[in-house]
């Protein structure tokens, strides 16, 4: 009885999340007769017509070479911050420490709707509106937090011994740091930058606000596909999920070492 | 090898003064144990050898070099640590030749010196293996090869057996032994196990809070311990400590309770001493020199080949005595016993310092 249950909460869940992705999937691969036709629920055919319409005609392979640039920027330019940072927090002790955690996540309470217009008047005025470098940054800041506390995590599982080690036999601190503590750590490391690369590539408001020709993709779709037919949106919604599917398929079995739960 | 030389060294966490004034002087070659209950900062004294804790004061020589500032790197020191700590993303080959690749040792010289430290631990097979298809004991050969292998000034090792099963650690304790006699690195072994102590070392350093309390051989340590801390660590069972008063009849001076009367052979200039005697050198015979005490049997824990017994000597003070074979006891049982006079320790009862009587 209550294996039953078990299995009836699973379905529930899987039916809950995947029912809608399936249903997108299929309407965005129904030919637009069948579509609008009132006794048809499944398509008597399936079709590329719709996605392959909005990646070339409509711009959006563009879009999504521009999404993709933001999102290796973003993740640059928070590596190269969140790195340090996360790796201080886990190996050092210093006065702050928490408040310093608890700050950063601070900066994702504040709604950027709240501080968009002065984002976009600083950005005028350092000419840094409408390019793509200026919505990396905006993401960037945007996943920092999140790439600190990662990596944290991420550094707190390679043991420090294997560090002091390196620096017994012949390294430097910062060599025992790049030769021992990488090397054991990119694993995670890397899942951490598709985590980014995910929140970079669905996110809406910022690149609708800040950029207008160098759009990416989510923000593209926003100001075109909207005003389509709705076969078009459901194609939309279809090529913004599949990468973030693949992505998370890929690096499923390091998202809990990355959020620190450990199953040993 | 090199002869260390630790100057006056301080190290202090905050307030807490885990090293307090460290002087002690490492002959070349030897292998010295240092010895102590946990938190009396032998590990931390290692870590600052090793270069890994920076000191707060005081002085550290190889040698006649001052190494005091000097990164871990540019010691030329080795360490076995206690979880072994081998690079869990290089081959065992990887792991050994790694320390003499960063000392840019030419490649053949390498491969050679690799093949040398792993016959010298039968671990040739393993080579080509990944540290996690290892087993504890072979991990640690590992981390024990890439330790002598660059021929390092000073090899430490963090209790090194600690996390090995009981046979293994006793096989472990013999082959590490060995390995020095072969190698003759200065060596400095980390470890709270008396018995390690005891086998392994030419030499012991036994620590208390952030001290150095005696530093002599295990011989040394054991017949002649310099504080009542010492020789309450070293030797198992622990040594009895009694509260005695000092007496005197004419000019022979006594130490009296507990219906036993030791003479003293000068005078001690003190009221109360406390008397230590091992439990090893209580008899059931009498020996030569020896005076005798009733007692009765509280308990017996029969080891079949040893027998400890705990005896009441008085209405709430026990001794502890060992006898080297099988003996069959009741509770209750009333005996006499007899102690060695000559392998007495007499320790003042304020300081807890040695006295010699």
């Amino acid at each position: 009885m209550k294996k039953f249950f078990y299995i009836l909460a699973c379905v529930a869940i899987c039916l809950w999340f995947l029912g809608p992705l399936f249903f997108t999937f299929l309407a965005s691969m129904t030919p637009s007769s069948d579509f609008y036709s009132m006794d048809k629920i499944f398509p008597s055919k399936l079709t590329f017509e719709h996605i392959y319409k909005l990646l070339v005609n409509l711009g959006g392979w563009r879009a999504m070479l521009v999404s993709v640039q933001v999102a290796l920027i973003a993740i640059a330019i928070s590596f190269a911050f969140g790195i340090p940072a996360g790796y201080a927090i886990t190996r050092y002790i210093f006065r702050g420490k928490n408040m310093i955690k608890l700050v950063m996540l601070f900066t994702r309470s504040v709604p950027l709707v709240v501080i968009a217009v002065s984002l976009v008047t600083m950005y005028l005025r350092l000419n840094l509106a409408d390019t793509m470098f200026g919505v990396a940054l905006a993401h960037a800041a945007m996943v920092l937090p999140f790439v600190v506390l990662i990596t944290s995590s991420i550094f707190s599982g390679v043991f420090v011994e294997y560090e002091e080690a390196g620096m017994i036999f012949g390294l430097s601190r910062f060599g025992a740091f790049l030769r021992i503590t990488m090397p054991l750590a990119l694993p995670g490391l890397a899942a951490s930058a598709i985590f980014a690369f995910i929140m970079s590539w669905n996110e809406v408001f910022a690149a609708s606000v800040l950029a207008i020709t160098n759009r990416t993709l989510p923000a593209h779709i926003l100001s075109t596909a909207m005003a389509s037919p709705d076969y078009f949106k459901f194609a939309a919604g279809t090529i913004m999920a599949v990468p973030a599917l693949i992505f998370i398929f890929i690096i499923r079995k390091y998202l809990i070492s990355m959020w620190g739960i450990s199953l040993k | 090898m090199a002869k260390v030389i630790l100057n006056e060294v301080r190290k202090h966490f905050g307030n807490v003064k885990a090293l307090d004034g460290i002087n002690l002087t490492i002959e070349e070659g030897l292998f010295v144990v240092l010895l102590g209950p946990s938190g009396c900062g032998k590990t931390t004294l290692m870590r600052c050898i090793s270069g890994l804790e920076k000191l707060t004061d005081g002085k550290i020589l190889f040698d006649d070099a001052d190494v005091s500032n000097t990164a871990p790197k540019d010691r030329n020191v080795a360490m076995v640590f206690q979880s072994y700590a081998v690079w869990p993303h290089m081959k065992v080959r990887d792991n050994i030749a790694y320390p003499l690749k960063l000392k840019k040792v030419p490649k053949k010289e390498i491969e050679e010196r690799v093949k040398w430290v792993a016959e010298l631990l039968h671990i040739s097979e393993l080579l080509d293996r990944f540290p996690s298809q290892l087993s504890g004991g072979q991990r640690q050969r590992v981390a024990v090869a890439r330790a002598i292998v660059h021929r390092p000034k000073v090899l430490l090792m963090d209790e090194p057996l600690s996390n090995l099963d009981a046979l293994l650690r006793v096989r472990m304790r013999s082959e590490l032994r060995k390995l020095h006699d072969q190698v003759k690195v200065t060596t400095v072994y980390v470890t709270h196990d008396q018995t390690e102590a005891m086998t392994m070392g030419d030499k012991i350093a036994v620590m208390n809070a952030g001290r150095i309390i005696q530093y002599g051989t295990p011989e040394e340590i054991y017949r002649r311990p310099k504080t009542i801390f010492v020789a309450g660590f070293v030797g198992s069972p622990q040594m009895n400590f009694l509260p005695m008063k000092v007496t005197s009849s004419g000019n022979q001076f006594f130490a009296e309770n507990f219906g036993l009367r030791i003479p003293l052979r000068t005078d001690p200039r003190k009221d109360r001493l406390t008397v230590g005697i091992r439990p090893e050198h209580i008899f059931l015979e009498q020996p030569g020199n020896s005076v005798s005490i009733g007692a009765t049997v509280y308990f017996a824990e029969k080891l079949m080949s040893e027998t400890v017994l705990h005896l009441m000597i008085d209405g709430d003070t026990t001794i502890v005595v060992k006898v080297p074979y099988d003996l069959s006891v009741e509770e209750n049982d009333k005996m006499q016993v007899y102690v060695d006079l000559n392998r007495i320790h007499f320790f003042d009862p304020a300081t807890g310092e040695r006295i010699e009587l």
